[in-house]
């Protein structure tokens, strides 16, 4: 059976691990390659490193990034932040990423999908959403939108359309993150996982609010989530990778142990 | 050295990386000369399989996968490389290398668990391979371990005896081949952790003898 995935999110910021509350108040908390490695061994599903440099020219920092940790660890990652070409995802495959997220440049170019998904692969186009609860509007009939810039900025496109949308564009796979849940750690957003998860047919991983093993368990579970993301609950040392999957075991859902 | 067939079919380097740090010597390479005189061989690949053989033909790589294979030293198939292994692909109806008898079926559309819930397709993520009987390559590595897959297709061997390892989505389907001097996987031991980087150093080891 296939197993849900646990995958810890790295935000990175000139070459250094950070995890934003709120996308406000970021502080450091460490190396990428380090972190990393810890998580492979520990027996993470999966990794994703989200850039969130702000400068143009200091986006080689994060290629350099990338490149040590496909040396150092065997389980798929993703990269995703900055990514708005062909040439981007190919610097960033290249460099040993098994996937590439992209997110607000889509929004503005949704045949980058297309095109990356004919060019590298649908299973490597990773479509990152981040949404915020609406009320149902004609532009928004599910009564989600898609924002950008961090949640600063509506775009009148209606997350459910989006996702099906890309689906049909050639992703492979949707990170959907909710803005009214990040950085909460009171649970993930629980009607819009299961909406957006019945509605395609490729993989979906819930992201944002989780703060203790039982809110996986709702998401993968209840909210037909494929894989979850978690940042702080298991960055600051409050939970292993091994409690969580333990966690879920307990209540049958399928997860992967190292051997 | 251990030579990993270059025909334009994704990301070699992962599988170039992960011998690299179990410090076995590998190159890669398109070159059928050096992929003949190469001690072992590793196959990899993603994409789809008409694509794959037009650029193996074009590039003369598949008769030299073919005498290779005749030669009795240990190939290698991962993924993509697996499938254009055997006979045919029902994918775009493709003509393969037929090293094994056998084709290649895609998951059916849509594809349902036991109680009714729909499956995903692809099939991507971590499952579980059981073994069906000893092998030198899977020796030391514990049946129903996990390993990383991402496909819409698998392999079905003619004969059920050269299926080394199943795999349950739906329904079992057969994830590890061995005919031979050959191993064919349809998961990624390249990004399945400790337990695919012990199969790649167990190839490294090979001689090519199938122990049964």
């Amino acid at each position: 059976m296939l197993t849900k995935r646990i995958i810890p999110c790295l935000d990175v910021r000139d070459g250094k691990t950070t995890k934003g509350i709120k996308f406000k108040n970021n502080i450091d908390i460490g190396d990428p390659v380090e972190m990393a490695r810890f998580y492979y061994e520990e027996g993470a599903d999966e990794l994703v490193f989200y850039d969130i440099t702000a400068s143009a020219e200091k986006r080689g920092i994060m290629i350099e990034v990338v490149r040590k940790v496909a040396e150092e660890i065997f389980i798929p990652f993703s990269v995703g932040g900055g990514i708005a070409s062909l040439e981007d995802m190919r610097e960033v495959l290249l460099a040993g990423a098994e996937k590439v997220s992209i997110n607000s440049a889509a929004i503005k170019k949704p045949s980058l999908i297309s095109e990356g998904a004919k060019a590298f692969g649908n299973q490597c186009i990773v479509l990152g959403m981040d949404v915020k609860k609406v009320s149902v509007a004609p532009s928004t009939p599910s009564g989600y939108e898609m924002v950008i810039h961090g949640g600063r900025t509506f775009t009148g496109i209606d997350a459910l359309w989006w996702a099906q949308e890309a689906e049909r564009l050639g992703a492979g796979e949707i990170c959907l993150n909710s803005i009214d849940a990040d950085g909460t750690q009171n649970g993930y957003e629980m009607e819009l996982t299961p909406l957006i998860s019945s509605h395609v047919s490729i993989p979906v991983i819930a992201s944002g609010g989780a703060g203790v093993p039982d809110h996986l368990y709702q998401v993968l579970f209840r909210g037909k989530a494929d894989a979850a993301l978690i940042a702080s609950m298991t960055h600051y040392g409050t939970y292993t990778i091994r409690q969580i999957k333990d966690y879920l075991k307990e209540r049958e859902v399928p997860v992967r142990y190292l051997w | 050295m251990i030579s990993i067939i270059d025909y334009k079919a994704g990301n070699l380097t992962s599988v170039e990386r992960a011998l690299k740090k179990l410090a076995i010597p590998c190159r890669i390479t398109n070159d059928p000369s050096l992929i003949l005189e190469s001690e072992r061989v590793i196959f990899p690949g993603v994409g789809a399989a008409g694509e794959a053989m037009k650029a193996l033909k074009a590039g003369g790589l598949d008769r030299a996968i073919e005498t290779f294979f005749r030669s009795g030293r240990p190939l290698l198939g991962i993924c993509l490389g697996t499938q254009v292994i055997l006979e045919f692909s029902r994918e775009n109806s493709t003509p393969c290398l037929g090293l094994l008898p056998g084709e290649v079926v895609r998951f059916p559309n849509p594809h349902r668990d036991q109680r009714g819930g729909v499956l995903k397709i692809p099939h991507m993520g971590w499952n579980r391979v059981e073994w069906t009987r000893y092998h030198p390559l899977v020796r030391q590595i514990p049946s129903e371990s996990h390993f990383y897959f991402v496909h819409s297709y698998y392999p079905v061997p003619m004969e059920e005896t050269a299926v080394l390892g199943w795999t349950d989505y739906g329904r079992p389907f057969p994830s590890a081949l061995a005919y031979k001097n050959l191993v064919a996987l349809q998961f990624h031991p390249e990004k399945s952790g400790p337990p695919g980087l012990a199969l790649l150093k167990s190839f490294s080891e090979w001689e090519g003898q199938d122990a049964d």
